[in-house]
């Protein structure tokens, strides 16, 4: 059996893949608070790579004769307990909330796309499999399994990238799942099994370019929810430990000195709220974007 | 109806054996002795064997599974290795507190997340749409611990209205209320505001409209009893996840609930403890689950009857 493509200039694919990459590009363009919360994304990842040179001291230098100090021309927002300055602190504990963010986010989605496709494409044993193991994890309340995990392997960033990634795996597969078995019963997929297109290569040649809009989506709302674990098992004394500084953290030891310098305290906090509310705003637009049926 | 709650109750079974699998193998595979970690240098070797003897540490890992599953149907989770008391005694004399929290903070977000929906979908775009919206973004937004402390500051070291932490009184509730509240209060209102605007987009509401109703009319009496279904449903999850969730909550104003002991039990390395606190947990949040599905059905008669229709 043999195929005929028609021999155009442009195939037609293309044709449609660049509109439909224009149209969500325009249409993200257009929605005011996403391009807020991209340029403050923006900033913050510019701070937290050269937070070295951006930022105006050393962040472990201890000096204790500079303990609790208020807002200065020297230090912008203060000093904490050991004379360190929060500013500096702050930057330093953007460079863990934005790799702790982005990274568990990518291999909890990288496990789940494949399990979602799986799952869906392949149904029978493979499927029922996939989803107790989904259910058990979903039904799992998130907190406590990330707290179970940092008891059990020791409170480190590697460990909360683990923990992160174990959470958050299960609900993505559902998506994909779901996604999936409404794919395989359209015609281009019909179309490719004719061709005698192997599985592997429907699943993942045709069907998972198909996922990819709602994996954008999906990925820039799990970052917010990440940093947001993070921060609070950091809080909670079972994820980054002293002296690294965390956001979760630093509210953590400034929480000690809230009469004093309520700022040591107040400042990271407002750090986490900005940037989980720029990420929603982020992953809000894009999801208006790619799929204006979402919309409300 | 009956046969859909009853496959429901059979199909969480498994998934609640699977979680205790789970459960059981992340904590019982901590590299070292587990005794010897609590006790660190202050126990002798022979006191050390004895503990490990007494609750059976030495034996295959499949036995101590089974043990663990058979105790835990029949109410027993073992002892507290630090406190040494029976772990369901101290979970369940801690549970009421964190009851309580969990009530007071569900109360306050239904309170003002669906009346805030509510008027947002109705004047959608409106300048107050945008204040609840924003509002609720922000309670998703926030940070519970920074919050709590945030409240604290404000209320209870510099306006002196209500004290700080602890758990004497009522009074003692309404911070901790507030802060666990506020965010579930912002999701219920962001639910009730898209699922009222999808019911207003229907016919029978542009019927209800036609014949003549008032507008107030057309929203109480046709538009929210569809459009309250998944606000229902959703806030017995809500419950659940608010009294496995209260853990923060809990720590910051040392309220003597499970989330306190289940940090506590962290902290000094009680795996019993641990165990028993984050299992009491997950099972209220599968309880939880359970309820809303029933509701579910209940509520929207759709739901069994295409249940009904399959194999």
């Amino acid at each position: 059996m043999t195929t005929q493509t028609p021999d155009l200039a442009v195939p037609p694919d293309a044709i449609q893949e660049a509109s439909f990459l224009r149209d969500t590009l325009h249409a993200f363009r257009g929605n005011h608070l996403a391009m807020v919360g991209l340029v403050f994304v923006a900033i913050l990842v510019f701070c937290a790579v050269f937070a070295p040179w951006v930022s105006p001291h050393d962040p472990y230098r201890v000096a204790l004769d500079e303990q609790l100090l208020p807002a200065s021309s020297t230090y912008w927002l203060g000093t904490d307990n050991f004379g360190r300055d929060v500013l500096t602190r702050i930057l330093y504990g953007a460079r863990v909330s934005l790799v702790v963010g982005i990274f568990p986010s990518l291999i909890s989605l990288a496990i789940g796309t494949v399990l979602g496709i799986l799952s869906g494409y392949l149904g029978g044993r493979t499927d029922f499999v996939v989803m107790r193991l989904a259910d058990m994890m979903i039904a799992f309340p998130s907190l406590l399994l990330a707290m179970v995990v940092m008891y059990t392997l020791g409170a480190n960033l590697l460990n909360i990238f683990l923990a992160l990634a174990l959470v958050g795996w299960a609900s993505v597969a559902r998506v994909v799942r779901s996604q999936t078995l409404a794919l395989r019963e359209k015609e281009f997929i019909e179309a490719a099994r004719a061709n005698g297109a192997s599985r592997t290569r429907i699943m993942f040649s045709h069907i998972f370019p198909n996922v990819v809009p709602t994996l954008i989506v999906l990925f820039s709302l799990s970052i917010p929810d990440a940093i947001m674990w993070e921060s609070s098992l950091s809080f909670l004394g079972v994820g980054v430990q002293p002296p690294e500084a965390s956001w979760g953290l630093l509210v953590a030891k400034g929480k000690e000195y809230m009469f004093q310098a309520p700022a040591v305290a107040i400042a990271p906090g407002i750090a986490i709220l900005l940037t989980v509310l720029a990420f929603n705003f982020i992953g809000d637009g894009l999801r208006d974007a790619l799929d204006p049926s979402m919309k409300d | 109806m009956f046969k859909f709650a009853l496959r429901r109750i059979l199909v969480s079974i498994p998934v609640l054996i699977g979680i205790t699998l789970i459960l059981f193998v992340m904590l019982n595979v901590v590299p070292g002795d587990p005794i010897a970690l609590m006790m660190k240098e202050h126990a002798s070797p022979d006191v050390i064997e004895r503990v490990r003897a007494q609750m059976h540490l030495d034996d295959p890992l499949v036995n101590r599974y089974l043990r663990f599953l058979w105790g835990a149907v029949q109410g027993d989770l073992g002892n507290s290795i630090k406190l040494n008391r029976p772990v369901t005694d101290l979970i369940l004399k801690a549970f009421p507190n964190t009851l309580m929290l969990a009530v007071c903070a569900a109360l306050m977000s239904w309170i003002i997340g669906i009346p805030a929906g509510i008027l947002s979908a109705v004047r959608r775009d409106s300048l107050l749409d945008r204040f609840f919206m924003g509002f609720s973004l922000l309670g998703v937004s926030v940070p519970i611990f920074w919050s709590a402390l945030l409240l604290q500051y404000v209320f209870a070291m510099k306006l002196k209205l209500l004290p700080v932490s602890g758990f004497y009184g009522w009074q003692y509730m309404v911070l901790p209320a507030i802060t666990l509240g506020w965010s579930s209060a912002g999701v219920i209102a962001r639910l009730t505001r898209s699922s009222l605007l999808e019911v207003m987009r229907l016919d029978y509401i542009r019927t209800a409209r036609a014949k003549g109703l008032r507008e107030t009319r057309v929203i109480t009496r046709h538009a929210l009893k569809n459009a309250l279904i998944p606000v229902v449903t959703i806030m017995a999850i809500q419950v659940a996840s608010l009294l496995s969730g209260a853990v923060i909550t809990e720590a910051i104003f040392s309220i003597p609930g499970v989330g306190r002991i289940t940090v506590n039990a962290i902290s000094s390395r009680d795996m019993p403890l641990l165990q028993g606190a984050v299992l009491f947990g997950t099972v209220l949040v599968i309880l939880g689950n359970l309820v809303a599905d029933i509701l579910y059905s209940v509520l929207d008669p759709r739901i069994s009857a295409q249940l009904r229709k399959e194999p």
